[in-house]
């Protein structure tokens, strides 16, 4: 069984690759391999969902290989963050 | 035999729209894999796929191709789209209805 990862440590790679960026990181099943991840980063301005996401697999780079079965995940701009509330 | 990567394109450059996923539309392997196949039902869009499970070594490739970790990859008019999440937010957004109809030109 390859490890599984916790919350937190998802959270730190994310905050660490994408410096700034505020993150909120669940395990959605508790077995430590599927995630739900809210990013609000000023990177992602001008960018499409995919070029988001990708910025976000990339920070987590070999993790989400070997490790992260699913990640969910909701890239937003502060602006978009800030309306959503 | 041709290989991972010219089945990969030759599939993509052939069809409008193009699922890369675990199982088939009628018996999908995964839960995100299934969703995604069941919003392009939703819209009745003409949707071809390709079972990863049954060839794992375009299930690598394919992740490199798009510089994507994870299956379901949908393609639609040759360009890459994005995976299950994805799919849903634009499905709910309207943006994927009118991507299907100017890759199928139908009233989707």
């Amino acid at each position: 069984m390859i490890a599984g990862m916790d919350p937190n440590e998802l959270q730190r790679m994310i905050e660490t690759g994408l410096p700034g960026a505020t993150v909120q990181v669940r395990d959605t099943t508790g077995g430590g391999d599927h995630f739900e991840a809210l990013v609000v980063s000023d990177r992602f301005d001008g960018k499409g969902l995919v070029e988001r996401h990708q910025l976000v697999y990339n920070a987590l780079g070999d993790a989400m290989r070997a490790r992260v079965h699913a990640l969910s995940l909701k890239t937003l701009t502060p602006a978009q963050y800030q309306s959503r509330r | 035999m041709a290989t991972a990567l010219d089945r990969i394109q030759s599939a993509i450059a052939q069809n409008k729209i193009l699922i890369f996923m675990k199982g088939n539309r009628n018996f999908p392997q995964c839960g995100f894999s299934a969703a995604t196949v069941a919003v392009f039902d939703e819209l009745g869009a003409p949707y071809e796929t390709i079972d990863v499970l049954s060839d794992p070594e375009v299930r690598d490739q394919v992740k490199a191709y798009s510089n994507w970790p994870t299956i379901p990859q949908v393609y639609i008019g040759g360009k890459f789209v994005g995976g299950c999440d994805i799919v849903r937010e634009l499905y709910e957004s309207g943006e994927l209805r009118q991507m299907v109809k100017s890759a199928t030109g139908a009233a989707a």
